[in-house]
């Protein structure tokens, strides 16, 4: 069974009276453990696409089913209770809290599940040893570099262990070499057994991923799994390491 | 996200932004502030006018005054008797609602001497021993006169304090209190032998301050020492304690010894022509072992009766009417003064001074709310980010919904506390500052009544910009830059 499925959807904004279709009649199926590239140029509807996947945003039409529960239906609340349980977001520009440490960031998915303080700590502090952070948890956002933040925030959008990562642009605002090590652990973490869909404009990010999916006026152009077609060899790597 | 948690946010939040947060916590702690230094100060009022009320004695006591004969009434002016002893026992008889019944004989041009000092009483009035309870005297020492005084008409008097500091000195210029019991003055060339000494009326606050006063050394006195007159007698030198000083400026004797010494001289002999002595001798002679009841209906200066309950006041003047008009022949030639409407009047001054401090206070707490709101909406579009972070990651409308209002809370609770602390600097300032017997009093309930209110405020002030947050897009939110 498919982790998510999408039929028919399509998110329709009015504009003054003119009506942007910036997703139309998308079906689309996920299955755990994959790791997927959602590929388009700017403004084709990638970011659009991820919210509707990640329950942030709900589609003006079709259905969404995920991990066998129709989110159509659902509540603000059981939206809420849904992204913080199943879903781990990474964004292009890190979104952190600025005003909390590296640690407290990454509780504060936990927070909101209602963990306690020691459970929090010990979670987020095993989250920080995956992405090689536990030796900055005391630092804020501001004393670390680009690539750094982006590890803490795909820690901390991993501490949950939700069922899909969704990482919108998560290299567009790093430099190449960090960004590829950034890469690198989500090829790592997918080796894991995580589910991840990255977002992004870039075919040669788009390469590191098994599953393609690419977008175009809102629409699915192509749809290409290199592992059904044996094509896919495995990413290469210019760095070894995480390091950066 | 649990409560505790999200007031540990808030307090966070609120230490991010510490100067901005005390200032807005400014109006809050002008409110609470005013609200509590208000209600104290009008306490201290009401606290001195309660104490004020009750020396003059109590809301019960009404006074019968002679009033001029009504204009329709005026054909029968000479058979106006005025207020009389039959009155006194009439209204005994017959007006069950009136619990006591005391008759006052003053006269004036008194005046007491005893070796070279003298003063002329304030009050010099010849009663009944019940004048004590029902002007609410306080025997400090030696006892009132009785009825046996009284039917024999001795020559016997109870003094205030402030008679005693005329003739025998007070206990500040002396250094120690000379309580004059047995000792003889004279009243208009007549001995009298004092009986009994009312206490030392004064305000709380002043026997407060006397009393403090006592544990420092005397002053060294500067120049020889001179009376300066009625009121300003050391220890109730401060103004407002008229009522106090009045009372301690009275001479009380037995009501037969009034009438027998010095009225029935004056008024056998028309017009008073100071032979007091010849008189007394006279009368002396023909009274001794006699009653009152062998002279004629004396005439009183008033009559003071006391209610059986405040609540039928109305029904017990009525009644009182209705026996004295009998016993005046119909003439209404009387009237009744209760002390209702001086208490009336300081209910008003009091309730007025509530009403503006509440009207002041309530304003600032207002725009004490009004801040807290402001810089909430401020806080919120500064943070539209972090609040669309916060939903993305699985915080709920009644996650970001609380977390908003217990900021605003915490504000006006840390802004009350400060209030709080603040009105009692204040009052503490004042007292020290002007001090009178009115003290500043801060009670409990102001000050939870002004805590409830700053923690009403910030909890209204809050929902707006915290539903404001809550209702945020995520989407719309991260996407905002
Ligand atoms: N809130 C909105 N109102 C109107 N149009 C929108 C809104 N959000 C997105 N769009 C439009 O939908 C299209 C898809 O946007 P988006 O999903 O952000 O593209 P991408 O992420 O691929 O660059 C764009 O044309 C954009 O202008
Ligand atoms: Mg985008």
């Amino acid at each position: 069974m498919a982790l998510i499925e999408l039929r028919g959807v399509s998110k329709i904004y009015h504009l003054g009276g003119e009506e942007i279709r910036a997703l139309d009649n998308v079906d689309l199926d996920i299955n755990p453990g994959e790791f997927i590239s959602i590929i388009g140029p700017s403004g084709s509807g990638k970011s659009t696409l991820m919210h509707i996947l990640g329950c942030l945003d709900s589609p003006s039409k079709g259905s969404i089913k995920l991990d066998g529960m129709e989110i159509g239906s659902a509540s603000a609340r059981e939206l809420a209770r849904i992204r913080n349980q199943k879903i781990g977001f990474v964004f292009q520009f890190f979104n952190l809290l600025p005003k909390l440490n590296v640690l407290q960031n990454v509780e504060l998915p936990m927070v909101y599940a209602g963990c306690s303080s020691r459970e929090r700590r010990e979670r987020a502090m095993d989250a920080l040893r995956l992405v090689e952070m536990d030796n900055r948890a005391k630092h804020r956002p501001m004393q670390l570099s680009g690539g750094q933040q982006q590890r803490a925030a795909i820690a901390r959008a991993l501490v949950n262990s939700p069922k899909i990562v969704f990482a919108d642009e998560p290299t567009g605002n790093l430099d190449s070499h960090t960004g590829e090590t950034i890469l690198k652990l989500f090829h790592d973490l997918s080796l894991k057994g995580s589910t991840i869909a990255l977002v992004t404009h870039d075919p040669e990010i788009a390469a590191v991923t098994p599953r393609k999916i690419e977008i175009r006026d809102g629409k699915i152009s192509k749809n290409v799994d290199a592992k059904l077609s044996g094509q896919h060899d495995g990413p290469k790597f210019a760095v070894g390491s995480q390091q950066n | 996200m649990n409560p505790l948690n999200a007031i540990a946010v808030g307090f966070k939040e609120i230490w991010a932004n510490k100067f901005r947060s005390l200032l807005t916590m400014l109006g809050i702690i002008l409110g609470v502030s005013s609200l509590v230094a208000m209600s104290a100060l009008v306490k201290g009022m009401e606290n001195g006018m309660k104490e004020a009320l009750i020396a003059i004695g109590g809301l019960e006591k009404v006074r019968v005054e002679e009033q001029d004969i009504p204009v329709w009434q005026q054909h029968m002016a000479d058979q106006a008797v005025g207020t009389t002893m039959g009155d006194v026992h009439a209204l005994l008889r017959s007006a069950p609602l009136i619990t006591m019944v005391v008759p006052e004989m003053r006269t004036r041009n008194i005046t007491m001497t005893r070796l070279g000092k003298s003063i002329s009483p304030w009050n010099f009035i010849g009663t009944w021993p019940n004048a004590v309870e029902l002007n609410q005297h306080v025997m400090a020492h030696g006892r009132m006169f009785n009825e046996i005084d009284d039917e024999n008409a001795r020559n016997v008097c109870v003094i205030g304090t402030a008679v005693r500091n005329a003739l025998f000195g007070s206990p500040e210029q002396i250094g120690r209190e000379i309580i004059p019991i047995g000792e003889f003055v004279n009243i208009n060339n007549q001995r009298f032998k004092i009986i009994g000494m009312f206490e030392h009326y004064e305000a709380e606050q002043d026997k407060k301050a006397r009393e403090l006063a006592k544990d420092k050394p005397p002053e060294p006195k500067g120049g020889p020492e001179r009376s300066k007159g009625f009121g300003s007698s050391k220890g109730s030198s401060r103004s407002g304690g008229f009522v106090f000083d009045l009372k301690n400026n009275t001479v009380y004797i037995p009501l037969n010894t009034m009438w027998l010494r010095f009225r029935a001289a004056t008024g056998v002999s028309g017009a008073g022509s100071g032979s007091y002595s010849r008189s007394s001798g006279s009368s002396a002679s023909s009274t001794s072992g006699s009653t009152a009841e062998f002279v004629p209906d004396p005439r009183l200066s008033t009559l003071s009766i006391k209610i059986a309950d405040i609540d039928k006041m109305d029904e017990a003047l009525q009644q009182a009417k209705n026996v004295m008009l009998h016993t005046h022949k119909g003439i209404e030639d009387f009237s009744f003064r209760t002390q209702e409407n001086w208490s009336e009047g300081i209910t008003q001054a009091i309730s007025n001074a509530r009403m503006s401090g509440g009207i002041i206070s309530a304003i600032s707490l207002l725009v004490g709310g009004i801040g807290i709101m402001n810089i909430m909406l401020a806080s919120i579009t500064e943070r539209v980010r972090e609040i669309g972070i916060r939903k993305a990651i699985g915080a709920t409308f009644f996650d970001v919904f609380t977390q908003i209002l217990v900021e605003s809370v915490v504000i006006a609770i840390i802004g009350g506390l400060a209030g709080l602390f603040t009105s009692n600097m204040l009052v503490k300032l004042l007292v020290a500052m002007s001090p009178t017997e009115n003290t500043p009093v801060i009670t409990m309930e102001s000050m939870l009544l002004a805590f409830g209110f700053s923690v009403a405020v910030g909890i209204l002030a809050g929902l707006f910009p915290a539903f404001k947050a809550a209702k945020l897009n995520p989407i719309q939110a991260l996407r905002y830059e």
